[in-house]
């Protein structure tokens, strides 16, 4: 069945033939995260995606996938394009390299996953949070609930983790 | 397993030289051109056409791209009166000139036809902005799209930062040194009358230019204007009786990618840019090397863009990016100027048409700037880059063209005014 919801008012349709896609957030939704698995050569990837991009599998099994790792790159949104995250700015959009399958099948290859820093209930960061977060922090995901199979993968900061002393952020002063 | 750098494309080294850019014409930078993609399309090709000496019935072919916010090229030959032996319309926006240009050339090859015109047309300002602001940001989120927008995560600037911030942490680039890339290219559109911004900024000026989304300040984002560029492609036989001298073509790459190019950050190291892989097809083929290039087109759409590729196509070692863009090497009166009309910082945003245009007048060592024109019809041009001045690089021999679509796709071609 197609999947709408709103997010901070914008429309979201995901479409009942998109399998992939609504397998990914279903899993989501359970608040379990979980990526597409190949039975052929045992690799998980990021996005959803309807092959597999290591050995062009077509079948998949969805595998529990520990969500948890580094802050790789990032970006602080100050000027929103969409109108929806002009309430929220500065926001901060966290490209994640997961502890898991890192640097496999090859040196430079990781899961790299998106999403905002935001509190624990998935809503985006206080402007004093964003502050914290640069390359080198420890996050891990939450989700925030939008529908009936239908949560969002977003970012915390790793409480439990050992942080780095100061995480490399772009320069204040320059 | 096999990774796709190792293919080889080095196949088409017979071609180098056969073919030449013989034409290119453009409307006016605006913001707020007031008339149609349709009518400015129409002035661009028919200024190309004047340009290299054709009429109407010496084109048979046409090619244009855009973001389904344009004109296609069955109406353009037709307000034109050209009867077309192959059109092809295709979808994408920048790293699309180069692709096209190569596919002009094979076409051609192939029989289909004898002379292409390549245009864009856009109102990049007053109708679909390509900063990706009015009608594009309302539409609805699809499965797909959550993974990007869903996430504020949508124009080209949120698209690319990951990259340009990493790059900064790995290598130490600082801001300053990236602004240097609107500052020297601010010079250059400071000599250029069609240029759309035309003044001369500073470092300070690009630094306390708004953050648009960190490390972007307004002034190291590309602008939106309105406006047409064409470009005639044909082969090198029928180029000697052109008006101008022929651009020869010596090896074009087209939208090469980087691995899983839509999702390029899975396949690091994610400040490597397509030209990683685009320049093993661009150097042989072309048969020269970054240091024999005397101008280059590496395209602005972002301060960083300009810089990664020339980074990743070898003009420096990868991570002294930030050095080669500050140190003067490619001012006009450097040693290897860019984008000397201005590019798509201050001249026009084009999707990477004019970036070709401004290379071909450069090989032609006939600029459009305000020096003054000789007896022959050409200008003779000073070399005095102060602004308003000359923007003609002394010695142009071989120019090449780095377009840009996202740091997973670009593409490239090297151009000469002698063949061998």
């Amino acid at each position: 069945m197609t999947i709408e919801a709103t997010y901070l008012g914008m429309p979201i349709e995901i479409s009942e033939l998109d399998h992939e896609n609504l397998g990914y957030f279903k899993h989501c939704a359970q608040h379990n995260y979980h990526l597409q698995n190949c039975p052929t050569c045992d690799l998980v990837r990021y996005p959803p995606t309807a092959a597999c991009p290591w050995c062009a599998c077509l079948e998949y099994t969805w595998k529990p996938v520990e969500a948890k790792g580094v802050v790789h790159s990032y970006e602080e949104v100050t000027h929103a394009i969409q109108p929806a995250f002009k309430p929220y700015l500065p926001y901060l959009v966290l490209l994640v390299e997961l502890d898991t399958q890192n640097g496999v099948p090859s040196e430079y290859e990781a899961l790299r996953v998106i999403g905002n820093l935001t509190d624990a209930e998935g809503n985006l960061a206080s402007p004093e949070l964003v502050k914290e977060v640069g390359i080198g922090t420890r996050v891990k995901m939450v989700f925030k609930d939008l529908t009936e199979g239908l949560s969002m993968p977003q970012w915390v900061i790793d409480d439990e983790a050992k942080q780095p002393e100061t995480p490399w952020r772009y320069p204040d002063d320059y | 397993m096999a990774l796709r750098s190792d293919a080889d494309a080095n196949t088409g080294r017979h071609l180098k030289d056969k073919y030449a850019i013989v034409g290119v014409g453009e409307t006016k930078y605006t913001r707020g051109s007031g008339r149609t993609t349709r009518s400015m399309a129409s002035e661009a090709v028919k200024n190309a056409l004047d340009d290299a000496g054709l009429k109407p019935e010496d084109v048979d072919g046409m090619m244009s791209y855009s973001f389904n916010d344009s004109t296609f090229a069955p109406t353009v030959a037709g307000d034109l009166g050209i009867r077309l032996n192959y059109y092809m319309d295709v979808f994408g926006g920048g790293s699309s000139t180069e692709a096209l240009i190569g596919m002009a050339i094979g076409v051609i090859e192939a029989g289909m036809c004898n002379t292409v015109v390549v245009y864009r047309s856009m109102n990049g300002f007053s109708e679909v902005r390509i900063g990706g602001t009015g009608k594009r940001s309302a539409v609805p989120i699809t499965g797909d799209q959550m993974h990007n927008r869903a996430y504020g995560w949508q124009s080209a600037a949120q698209s690319f930062s990951p990259t340009f911030m990493r790059h900064m942490y790995e290598y130490g680039t600082t801001p300053a040194q990236v602004a240097m890339v609107k500052v020297i290219h601010s010079e250059h559109a400071s000599n250029n009358p069609k240029a759309y911004y035309n003044k001369r900024v500073s470092v300070d000026d690009v630094l306390n230019s708004r953050m648009i989304v960190k490390p972007c300040h307004l002034m190291d984002c590309c602008i939106e204007t309105d406006n047409s560029t064409a470009i005639i492609i044909t082969r090198a036989d029928k180029a000697q009786d052109c008006k101008h001298k022929p651009a020869y073509i010596k090896s074009v790459v087209g939208r090469v990618c980087k691995p899983r190019a839509d999702m390029h950050y899975q396949a690091g190291p994610i400040t490597r840019v397509a030209g990683y892989y685009g320049k093993d097809i661009l150097w042989p083929n072309a048969g020269v090397k970054p240091e024999d290039i005397d101008v280059t087109g590496s395209y602005d759409a972002f301060t960083f863009t300009t810089m990664l590729q020339l980074e990743d196509y070898g003009f420096c070692e990868k991570g002294q990016g930030g050095e080669y863009v500050s140190d003067g090497t490619m001012r006009l009166g450097g040693k290897r100027p860019n984008n000397t009309s201005g590019g798509h910082l201050c001249e026009g945003y084009t999707h990477g048409i004019a970036m070709v245009i401004e290379n071909v007048r450069q090989l032609r060592h006939d600029v459009d700037d305000s020096c003054p024109m000789g007896p022959d019809g050409k200008r003779q041009h000073t070399y005095d880059y102060a602004e308003g001045g000359c923007r003609q690089h002394k010695k142009v021999d071989l120019t090449a063209n780095l377009g840009w679509a996202s740091p997973g796709t670009g593409s490239a071609m090297v151009m000469g005014n002698q063949k061998g």
